[in-house]
Order: structure tokens, then sequence, then C-alpha cells
């Protein structure tokens, strides 16, 4: 299997590689995926809780490198958003800047489901309801 | 900034790429390729034209080839078919015997763990009417001889159990299966394709009636290979499945591919000569590769048995490390893994789930497949790469910190996908 220069980039020099403390209110932890289906995804983020706007993002990731890619890619292109601007990251735009191939397409999909999961896991702690973090983001 | 790139440095002596997956294939000798070059050149006779010297000259070098081969498994040259492989040998040799012997019964008893080749050509059977008990094999590899006894019934007529495994490398106890099968009259097929020439094969001591082997796997030419077919006590009659002029007694039509056939002879010569170095020259490679791994890593699991191995082989699980990450990461070594993403079924292996193993096991595995051109320089830096990669990306798996944290895996609720 070849990989494209940007795979190769985010697996040799992943991005946001690391772990935050689960247990803050700030954070949200998004674990998605299956040892048996050889990926698990760790996606977690730190909200500012003023502006919700994603300051810091990290992950951890088994499985393959395109799978790593996506990860980390994920964690570049929500850091600096709003928790609403980073639900709007679809798997179709991870495959097409790592340029993943058909069979790594559930790659993407996958980081897709981490970003949701840990936005979800972060409001669920917050008691944010989707329509005042809509309210929020028109202010 | 964490970062995957190994800096291991390379030492004296070794060249990258490193080609460590010999049950693949493996490198031709270049002694084969020197037998070969005359038939590759002017002697290009046919060796079943029978009125001049080209096609004797063919001939000739082909008998060579067929002693040089029976002498390597204890056979006699007459016992030996040449086919263009080991996938076409497996097929010639459980089709045709089904087909022979089908007034006899229609149950054939194979196992898990065998390659497609053997797996398909069995499922292809079914569809017409034959009886297949696929035996299932033990954590450590191989076979129950109970499961098979029990197995056996009065329409069996076939036994088809492979030598040596081509992804954990373990050695069914073949000589008790032979046994057994002549005890009960009912044939006995081995494909061999991994243990000829890496360990002493001898049909009469292991009572194999039928058996499959590969050039290209003992350092001699591709599109080459040989069945052998039992001539006395008994003899087995094999259904041709090739029609055409009559070769190789009937049993295989098609002009014979004289200079693979002289290569596959040089090959079996050789590692007839060099087996008993060798062997023991891998074994030691092996065991040192394992003993490096396993001195720096935690959680690295060893699959099949230790005992029953080839000397070549180690097959092991670098658990919370998926396969074909780690493949990304020493792509300066050939290697194989057991891991979905590296299959095109995008399963991960079935050799390693026969075991017993979870699929995250098996996607963390690595077939080490060392050879007769490796060297201890190679182990040594390709032991150092691994661990290295090893390391790093088990700071980037989510499992690892889990299970250093004392989490149970199993506890949690995956959602797979």
């Amino acid at each position: 299997m070849a990989y494209s220069d940007k795979v190769v980039d985010h697996y040799n020099n992943p991005r946001n590689v690391g772990t935050l403390d689960k247990s803050s209110t700030e954070v949200g932890t998004g674990l998605v995926g299956a040892p048996e289906c050889g990926d698990v995804m760790r996606l977690q983020i730190r909200v500012n809780p003023e502006t919700q706007v994603i300051e810091e993002a990290k992950f951890k990731t088994f499985g393959c490198g395109s799978a790593i890619a996506s990860s980390s890619l994920a964690t570049e292109w929500i850091k600096g958003r709003t928790v609403e601007d980073a639900l709007a990251i679809k798997n179709t735009d991870i495959v097409k800047e790592l340029s993943l191939p058909p069979v790594k397409i559930h790659c993407s999909v996958l980081a897709e489901d981490a970003i949701r999961a840990a936005i979800g896991d972060w409001k669920k702690k917050n008691g944010v309801a989707e329509e005042a973090a809509v309210a929020a983001q028109a202010k | 900034m964490s970062t995957v790139t190994s800096q291991i440095e390379v030492p004296a002596g070794v060249t990258l790429p490193i080609y460590m997956d010999n049950h693949a294939t493996s490198p031709l000798d270049s002694r084969v390729l020197e037998a070969m070059m005359p038939y590759l050149t002017n002697k290009f006779g046919n060796a079943a034209s029978r009125n001049h010297s080209f096609g004797w000259e063919a001939e000739q070098a082909v008998e060579t080839a067929r002693e040089q081969i029976a002498k390597l498994i204890g056979a006699t040259a007459k016992e030996i078919i040449f086919t263009s492989g080991a996938t076409e040998s497996n097929n010639l040799a459980i089709k045709g015997i089904a087909e022979m012997y089908r007034e006899r019964g229609n149950h054939i008893i194979t196992q898990v763990t065998e390659h497609k080749a053997v797996l398909d050509t069995c499922k292809r059977l079914e569809k017409y009417g034959y009886r297949v008990t696929y035996l299932p094999v033990k954590a450590d590899g191989l076979i129950d001889i109970e499961d098979l006894k029990r197995a056996m019934d009065d329409k069996t007529i076939l036994v088809s159990i492979m030598y040596a495994n081509n992804e954990i490398g373990v050695i069914q106890p073949i000589r008790e299966i032979g046994k057994l099968c002549h005890e009960k009259g009912v044939l006995f097929h081995t494909d061999a394709v991994q243990a000829v020439g890496k360990v002493p094969v001898n049909v009469i001591a292991d009572n194999i009636d039928v058996l499959s082997l590969s050039g290209h796997k003992v350092y001699g030419p591709k599109g080459v290979g040989a069945l052998y077919v039992r001539r006395r006590n008994p003899r087995v009659q094999i259904a041709a499945q090739i029609d055409g002029g009559g070769h190789e007694r009937g049993m295989r039509s098609g002009t014979l591919n004289v200079p693979g056939i002289v290569g596959l002879g040089a090959a079996c010569e050789i590692a007839r000569n060099e087996m008993d170095t060798e062997a023991a020259y891998l074994r030691g490679l092996r065991d040192r590769l394992q003993q490096k791994l396993e001195s720096e890593l935690d959680y690295i699991h060893i699959n099949g048995s230790m005992e029953h191995r080839l000397p070549g082989n180690l097959n092991v699980s670098f658990v919370y490390v998926e396969g074909e990450s780690l493949l990304m990461g020493i792509n300066d070594v050939a290697v194989s893994s057991g891991s979905a993403c590296t299959s095109a079924t995008l399963e991960p292996s079935y050799v390693l789930k026969a075991l017993g193993l979870g699929d995250d096991v098996a996607h963390s595995s690595i077939r080490f497949g060392l050879g007769r051109f490796n060297t201890q320089a190679e182990v040594d830096y390709v032991a150092a790469k691994v661990i290295d990669i090893v390391k790093k990306l088990r700071e980037l798996s989510p499992l690892y910190e889990m299970v250093k944290e004392g989490i149970d895996l199993t506890k949690i609720e995956w959602q797979a996908h």
C-alpha cells in the first residue's frame, strides 16, 4: 500500500499527541472504534467556557498509518475553532486532504466520529444543549 | 513534538532494504541460477522430443532433477510429478484423489489453518457433493490427533494436513497423522511447501502418500513445483486435472518447464547438503531476534508452538500496536503482518484467529521469515528498529496507556464499526 506524502508526514510527525485530564469540566473525551476492528481513536478537547473555542486538542490512536494521520489532522483542524465550527468538519474533507484510498475511508469516518464524541462529552459535562451552543455561536 | 521516524544506525555490511519474508518467497540462490542458465539459453529442447539430441538433453536434465528432488524427501524419481507450483500440486492432489476414489467414499479431512490452495480446493469439492471436515487447532497451532481419529469414518478417502504452517511456522505431528491414516486405509496428503528443505522430510518414515512442494520457497525459481505420488504401499492413483499430451505419467499434461525444473532440482540438492547447518544457523538468528524483542518490550505474544516450529520462523504480536502502522515504521525491512489492514479482505489472519487469539492480537502480529541469506547484523538492526518503533507507537496508543493505568480493556463497551 502506497501512502500519500501527507499521511506519511502525519505518521512521522503526529501533531498534538497526548492526554488531557478527562475529569476536568473543560475537557471533552471521545473514544471511538474497537480493538478487535484494529483501530481505536481517543480525541480530547479543552474548551474555553467563555468563548466555546477549542483551545487544545490531543489524540492517541491505535490503528494503521491512515488512522493515525486522520486523527492527527483532526486535532490540527479543530484547534482554534468553536465547538460548533468543529462539528462542521466532515470525513470527506479528511479523505480529500490526505488523499485516502477507498479502503481507508473508514479511518476518516472514525476521526469524524471522534470529534463528535469528544464534543458530545464536553456538552454533556457542561449541560450545553444544542440550542444553547448555537445561540452562543450566534452572539 | 513526538515523532515516529526511527534514527537507528545501520550497521556496517547491512544493505537496506532487508528481506525477512522468506515464507512468502525466497531469493534465487546464485548456484541455482547457474544450473538453470544453459536451459534458458542454448539447451532449449522440449523434454518430450524423443527423436533428436535437443530433446534428449532436456529430458536428461529433467530426470536428474527428479532424482535430486526424490532424494531430498526419501522418494524415488518415478514418484515425482512436475507442476507449475504448490497451488497446482495441492489442487491436483486433492481433486485428483477425490475424483479417483469417489466410489470408495466422499469424505475429506483437513484443518482450519491450511493454505487457501487447500481450503478453497476443499470448498469447491463440497459443491460437488464431497463432505469436508475442517479440524480445529489447539492454542499452539497443532491439531489434536484424537480429533482426527474421531473425524474419520468409513467414507473417509483423504486426509490433507500441512507439514508446516506458512504464517506461524508450526510443524504438525505428520508422522503420527500418516501412521493413523495408514492404519485406517486412508490416503494422506501434505502441503510441505514450507517444510521441504528446511526440516528433514521423509515420505517413508513420515507415512506420506502425496506431498506438495514448490521451487521458490527453497531458493529455487518461481513457477515450478512438484507433487510426490507414492507408487508402493499403497500405490496412489490421481485423476489428471489438465488434459493434453499425457506428460508426467498421464497425471499432468503440458510441456515441461525445463529450466525451472533444473532449478528446482539444484535447489533441492543444495538444501539436502546444507539443511543441518542452515537450520542451526537460522534457529540461532531466530532465537536472538526473539530474545532481543522480549528483553526490551512488554506485552509481546509469540504466536504458535515454539517447540514444533520451523527454525526460521518467528510470529509475534506486539499488543496495543496495529500491525500495518508498525510495518510503515519499519519500511526498510520486508516482513508481513496478520493485520486486517494488510490483507485484501480486510479481515485479520484466519490462522491467528484459529489459535483462539482475539482479533486485536491478530491485528498486532508480525511474521519474521528468516532465510539463508540473512545475517546476524541484519537481525540486530531489525530488532533495534522494531523495538524503537513499537515504543514510539505505544506512546501513541490509547490502549497501551489505558492498560498501563490498570484499565481492563475487556470491560469497556467498544463500538465495533
